[in-house]
């Protein structure tokens, strides 16, 4: 049975030359990049080699990138680097509702130490009004972290709206935005956006997984969490993910040159695919943003009177596979926060499925799946609850 | 003088001619838990085991204290059956005894048993002359005899053997000396701790579990793999037999009135346990019910899914309240597990009303709305095998 992968908002595969990359890597670059010798040079001319690459990805200067363990290590160390350097000048912190939970989590942990946190709404197509961050400013405030891309329905923040407004009207306030789901898809300009602080992950594009970076952009206070022999400029000790990194730096080149090429590959999929399943399966209600706003890999859609993890499971049956937006059990189902965020009622949050494409998806393949989503849809309805 | 570890059972006792038969068993178990290491030396002697050639520590000592049969383990040592031998050994026990106790001036006893009749001096003389040495040697301790914070037992049998610590076993008997029986596991809270006390009576576990496909996912499989595996610290080798049970539910949930579905749907479980526990070579099949739980728990339902099968099916939990259940989970490690969240994730095949006391005519003619012979030749095809 041929296999679909459309769940690439969760992760990709590694990219073939990605991988060839990694494997050279592994047996040839063993030297510990803080040795003297001359395999230590290597390594770390390795790692520069990497974060040059990825730093070109978003025109920022090389030594702004430090490498992490991924976007949710980028995403603590912005929000407590930052709050724990700013401590004496405010208590407040912004975000959105429909953050990832690296960043919710990390708030609640913050608010548990006292803080105040702001959790800003969004529209039903999951936008921030940023007449609503203006009202939310106080005095106090030292940090808004908004997310780029929204990992389960696409929805993009105007985030360089957002950055230069901040600068041009509160400069002290420090501006962070998770970037995993937009870094190699849409073109990222942080210097220009009046952004602080970016977190990207490695693994949501084509790289492995365990390997992410925080823009940090240079004078932006931030602590540190983690104390050993200084790497990553004092910012994150610890012997560097050679591998990881290598595979990352590798990665971003190539996504470079595909972005540099044809800047709409995958939402031109998307859009086919929008269509074909709307023909194929004229209920299916999209979730979020149209097919052509929206980020351009990520379709959210829900059969109304289907729950989403049964139809995730017949899709896998034949060889699609998808996300959901919701974890269903007998007693309880738990909606997910994003699309409660957007007002979705109960019945088309609980049937929600996520399909996202990649640089690697192949368009022949796409235009099986409205065909399959129907028959699968056709197959669950014979047994839907009387 | 060289560490080891003492084995006592207890219930095995009882049984006379099969005693052999039982403690072989219990040795067997013991040495299958001790798989990981190299050759241990395990025998039994004078009612008792010993595990030597081992290194006495926690992940040891833990797997012993899940093996039925087994009421107390002792980390030991045993030395010459000479007094300087003993003395040298008892000072070691006692200082290993001290890092285990807090307080100031802890108490101790010396408690001896002199199964070697040869041996010269007698337990009482022995308590006393070990008692003095200590007392000399040790001046922070004090004796009680009453209530002693360290109580060194000290055995002089082919050697001389003591110790300080008793950790309690897992009781109930030698897992394999009393039959098979099929568990009907879920991969909720229940079904686990029904297995594991059946188990505890000496009873190997050969295990059924119905997969739903797309209706459940393979996550749920794995759980109760993940469960099976856990019970088997406990239950010794368990073979998992996952039947795919989409077509029985799709079939009766199309062609038989709503209300009875959940009982038919049990009743398809039992035969089809039946089926598997017979070629398996199981003598009953044990569910994780218990009285009034849910709709399919009432007592007419529980004789109507009986009904089915002419095996005897036992339901260890049958008395048993929920809070009960969870503690006895918890205890066995498998609570943590059954809790994850994906269990019968469609509520599709739960009726809205289910009928609390089916009446077993009306249960039995609903049930040839369906072709059922062929429906369980179907799914026993399916069957997925996982040893564990």
């Amino acid at each position: 049975m041929r296999q679909i992968y459309l769940d690439n908002a969760a992760t990709t595969p590694l990219l073939p030359e990605v991988r060839d990359e990694v494997i050279r890597s592994l047996t040839e670059d063993f030297g510990n990049p803080s040795s003297l010798h001359r395999l230590g040079l290597q390594s770390e001319r390795r790692i520069k080699e990497s974060r040059n690459s990825i730093a070109q990805l978003m025109n920022v200067p090389a030594d702004s990138v430090i490498f992490t363990s991924g976007g949710t290590e980028a995403n603590n160390l912005a929000i407590l680097g930052t709050t724990r350097a700013r401590k004496r000048y405010g208590n407040h912190c912004i975000t959105t509702q429909i953050e990832h939970s690296s960043v919710l989590n990390t708030f609640a942990y913050l608010e548990s130490e006292g803080w105040d946190v702001s959790y800003l709404p969004v529209d039903n197509q999951g936008l921030l009004d940023l007449k609503d961050l203006e009202k939310a400013i106080r005095k106090d405030t030292v940090l808004v972290s908004i997310g780029h891309v929204n990992s389960e329905i696409g929805s993009v923040q105007p985030i360089s709206r957002i950055g230069q407004f901040l600068k041009a009207n509160y400069p002290d306030i420090i501006f962070h935005s998770d970037a995993v789901q937009s870094f190699g898809k849409i073109r990222l300009r942080p210097v220009d956006w009046g952004i602080d602080l970016l977190s990207a992950s490695g693994h949501k594009v084509h790289a492995p997984k365990g390997i992410g970076i925080l823009y940090i952009k240079k004078g932006t206070p931030l602590t540190t969490l983690q104390w050993g022999g200084g790497q990553e400029m004092g910012i994150r000790s610890g012997t560097e993910n050679l591998t990881g990194i290598v595979g990352f730096g590798k990665a971003a080149q190539l996504i470079y040159e595909f972005m540099d090429r044809e800047d709409d590959t995958i939402r031109k999929m998307k859009m086919t695919l929008a269509k074909g399943i709307s023909e194929a399966v004229p209920e299916a209600v999209i979730n979020g943003p149209r097919p052509d706003e929206g980020a351009p890999h990520i379709l959210n859609i829900s059969i109304p009177g289907i729950r989403g993890e049964t139809l995730l499971h017949v899709l896998e049956s034949h060889g699609v596979y998808v996300s959901t937006g919701s974890a269903c059990s007998s007693r309880r189902t738990k909606i997910s926060h994003v699309l409660e965020a957007i007002g979705a009622p109960i019945q088309i949050a609980e049937g929600a499925i996520r399909l996202s494409l990649s640089y690697m998806s192949d368009p022949e393949e796409l235009l099986l799946v409205p065909d399959i989503l129907r028959k699968s849809v056709d197959q669950v309805k014979r047994f839907t609850r009387r | 003088m060289e560490k080891l570890i003492l084995v006592r059972y207890g219930e095995i006792y009882l049984k006379g001619q099969n005693r052999p038969f039982f403690e072989r068993t219990l040795v067997d178990n013991i040495k299958k838990v001790l798989g990981n290491y190299d050759n241990p030396k395990v025998f039994r002697s004078q009612g008792r085991i010993y595990i030597e050639e081992i290194p006495v520590e926690r992940a040891v000592l833990d797997a012993l204290s899940k093996v039925f049969g087994i009421i107390g383990i002792n980390p030991a040592w045993k030395t010459e059956k000479d007094l300087d031998s003993i003395r040298t050994m008892l000072k070691v026990i006692v200082e290993d005894a001290l890092g285990k106790t807090s307080g100031e001036n802890p108490t101790f006893k010396v408690e001896s048993r002199r199964a070697d009749k040869t041996f010269p001096m007698g337990s009482m003389d022995l308590n006393r002359e070990m008692g003095a040495f200590i007392l000399q040697n040790f001046p922070k301790l004090k004796v009680d005899v009453h209530n002693p914070d360290i109580r060194i037992n000290l055995e002089i049998r082919e050697h001389a053997y003591a110790y300080h610590e008793n950790i309690p076993g897992a009781g109930g008997m030698p897992v394999g000396t009393n039959g098979k029986t099929a568990l009907l596991l879920s991969g909720g809270i229940d079904s686990p701790v029904a297995g594991w006390m059946i188990a505890k009576r000496g009873v190997r576990l050969t295990a059924v579990h119905y997969h739903s496909f797309p209706y459940t996912s393979d996550k749920a499989k794995e759980k109760v793999i993940d469960l099976c595996r856990l019970l088997t610290y406990y239950c010794g080798p368990i073979r998992l037999h996952v039947v795919p049970f989409t077509e029985i539910q799709q079939e009766l949930y199309e062609k038989c009135p709503d209300g009875l579905l959940t009982v038919l749907m049990r009743r398809f479980m039992m035969r089809i346990a039946e089926i598997i526990a017979k070629e398996d070579g199981a003598q009953a099949l044990v569910t994780g019910e218990s009285i009034g739980q849910v709709a399919s728990q009432t007592l007419e339902a529980l004789a109507s899914t009986d009904d089915a099968v002419s095996l005897p099916v036992f339901r260890p939990l049958i008395g048993m309240d929920k809070k009960e259940i969870v503690e006895i989970a918890e205890k066995i490690n498998t609570y943590e597990t059954s809790i994850l969240p994906y269990e019968d994730c469609c509520t599709v095949f739960v009726p809205r009303h289910p009928v609390t006391k089916p009446k077993l005519d009306k249960v039995r003619q609903a049930e040839t709305l369906v072709d059922g012979e062929a429906l369980i030749e179907r799914a026993l095809e399916g069957v997925e095998i996982h040893d564990l």
